[in-house]
């Protein structure tokens, strides 16, 4: 009985336990590297922008001085950006992902399509401001007005939505469809009835993350002419407006230091979003996980 | 399967009753692009009788059972020739809408697939396409249904418990009742009891012999014993052809095909 384990060549398995462990060192390695660059990032940010975090910041308009301002019109531009964009990508988005993935006939035009789509997705922000300038702006004439940055926003969302919703869509399993099917449901009763009770989870779980992306893009937003300086709410869709990002942009790009606080606490309130949206997205991924 | 060759025992209740025919299937052929897979099928199917399919897997058994709800619509490049009758209408002509069809012949499959909702939603989901929307009309039908799937007692109390908290077997019966709910006609199983354990087959099993009072029954299965045990009407089929079909005695004691006798003892497949 002892000998089973005596004979083994011991030798060769200490060689081989050393290897482990240096693998294991450089692979704790890589993953210590981004989590100390992040902790360091956070920890200034913190420490700039803990003491400017205070209720002014929330209710006063930017201002000339440091100390009076706030980024009011910046939240509530944030907010009323994500409240426009949410549904029409949503509608916009998902109604393409069913099509694509329900209803087109599978040929070459679909497969463009398709392709098309997925490298929009990887397309940089900047690009889609472009887009917007020339469509909302110019074209339709929106003028750099809330509705114009909201409909750009929708542009660069669509294809990672799309892409998202689709995925969701292709992963309900053939037997719930089928089973559907041999009651005598139609197509759309099937989709509407059996698919998407299957997939919104997943499906709210992608737009959620792309809505969280298109909150913190500053670039297209710029292009398309958002005002850096806003010291009123917007009232109407065709008003000028600003949001987070740009209103950071803004205090970090001047010279007195009080300002450069003032950008970390907006960069702590922007992140504290983005972190609601993101656990959001994982509550509903593991919930989706249950039901399957 | 052990290649014994015993020939499987028949029960002893078959009857040489004569059936009415319900499903009438006259030169029919299928083929998946250009492969052949259903020649020349000539077929008929008695009414309020099980019927089963048996042959090697492959042979074509499920392919048959899904052109009588024409399921195989939804594989692309299907095609069908010849004549598929049910209850004395062309179930491909033009006038046949495909969800009445599938309303009237509803299907088991192998793999059981309830919805991820609750029992009771699962076996409403088919009333609800077809317009019933009153409750008391609803809880009336999934009782009756889960009733007569013999899945009344086990689950009345947790109607509102998922689906996926039944057993493997409870599934099955399930899904039974949910196909039995929209008051079908005809109902075909495919391997319907094959990822089930023996008890729960067994509880299948018994459950044909009570439905086919009121359906028709056509049941796909692997195994020659299920088919001997609990069929009216056997149909072999070998390399997509209906080789014989006969009553169930008859063609297990007393087979007109030498490939028939082959396969059913042991010799092959
Ligand atoms: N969707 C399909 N497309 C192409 N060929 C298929 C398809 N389904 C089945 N076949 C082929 O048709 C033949 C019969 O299959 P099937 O009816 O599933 O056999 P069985 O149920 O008797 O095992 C097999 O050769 C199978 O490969
Ligand atoms: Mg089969």
């Amino acid at each position: 009985m002892n000998n089973l384990f005596q004979d083994a060549n011991r030798q060769q398995i200490s060689g081989r336990r050393r290897n482990d462990l240096i693998w294991r060192i450089l692979f704790l390695g890589a993953t210590m590297f981004g989590i100390v660059a992040l902790s360091a990032l956070i920890i200034t940010i913190i420490t700039d922008g803990i003491a400017r975090l205070n209720p002014d910041l929330f209710t006063n308009y930017p201002s000339r001085r440091a100390s009076a301002s706030g980024m009011k019109s910046a939240i509530v531009g944030s907010l009323y950006m994500l409240c426009l964009m949410a549904p029409i990508s949503f509608v916009l988005g998902v109604g393409a992902a069913i099509y694509l993935e329900e209803y087109a006939p599978k040929n070459r035009f679909t497969r463009l399509i398709q392709l098309n789509i997925s490298t929009l997705a990887g397309v940089p922000s900047i690009v889609y401001g472009i887009l917007g300038l020339a469509i909302f702006v110019r074209t339709f004439g929106l003028e750099r007005s809330l509705l114009s940055g909201a409909l750009t926003m929708t542009l660069l969302v669509l294809p990672i939505i799309i892409v998202a919703s689709q995925e969701a869509i292709r992963a309900v399993p053939r037997a719930r469809r089928d089973a559907s099917f041999a009651l005598g449901a139609t197509k759309w009763q099937t989709v509407s009835r059996s698919v998407l009770p299957s997939a919104i989870s997943a499906i709210m779980t992608g737009v959620i993350l792309a809505l969280s992306r298109a909150i913190g893009e500053t670039a297209p937003l710029i292009i398309i002419g958002a005002a850096t300086y806003v010291a009123f709410l917007p009232e109407s869709l065709f008003d000028t407006f600003t949001v987070m990002p740009i209103q950071i942009y803004n205090w970090i790009a001047r010279p007195q230091e009080a300002f450069q606080d003032l950008a970390a606490s907006g960069i702590i309130v922007l992140m504290i979003m983005l972190v609601i949206m993101n656990v959001a997205a994982i509550m509903l991924r593991n919930k989706y996980q249950k039901n399957i | 399967m052990s290649t014994t060759t015993a020939a499987p025992q028949v029960k002893e209740t078959t009857k040489a009753v004569d059936f009415k025919t319900i499903i009438d299937i006259k030169d029919m052929d299928l083929y998946y692009g250009t492969y052949h897979a259903l020649k020349k099928v000539n077929l008929t199917i008695p009414e309020k009788a099980v019927t089963a399919f048996i042959g090697p897997s492959g042979c074509g058994k499920s392919t048959l059972l899904r052109t009588l709800n024409r399921m195989n619509d939804m594989i692309p490049n299907t095609r069908i020739e010849g004549l598929v009758d049910i209850a004395g209408t062309d179930i491909y002509s033009n006038e046949v809408d495909v969800e009445t069809l599938r309303k009237k012949v509803g299907m088991v499959f192998q793999q059981a697939n309830p919805f991820p909702k609750s029992i009771y939603d699962n076996v409403a989901y088919g009333p609800r396409l077809h317009g019933t929307t009153n409750k008391a009309q609803l809880d009336e039908i999934v009782e009756q249904s889960l009733k007569q799937a013999a899945l009344w007692n086990e689950v009345k109390d947790f109607l509102k418990r998922s689906a996926f908290s039944l057993s493997g077997g409870q599934q099955q019966r399930l899904c039974i009742a949910r196909a039995l709910a929209v008051n079908p006609e005809i109902l075909l199983m495919d391997e319907a009891t094959s990822a089930l354990d023996p008890i729960s087959t067994l509880k299948i099993e018994e459950l044909t012999q009570e439905l086919k009072s009121k359906y028709t029954i056509v049941m796909v299965t692997h195994n020659m014993h299920q088919a001997a045990r609990i069929s009216d009407q056997t149909v072999f089929f070998l390399n997509g052809e209906v080789v014989e079909f006969d009553q169930t005695d008859k063609l297990f004691s007393n087979p007109s095909d030498k490939r028939t006798e082959d396969y059913i003892t042991g010799r092959f497949g």
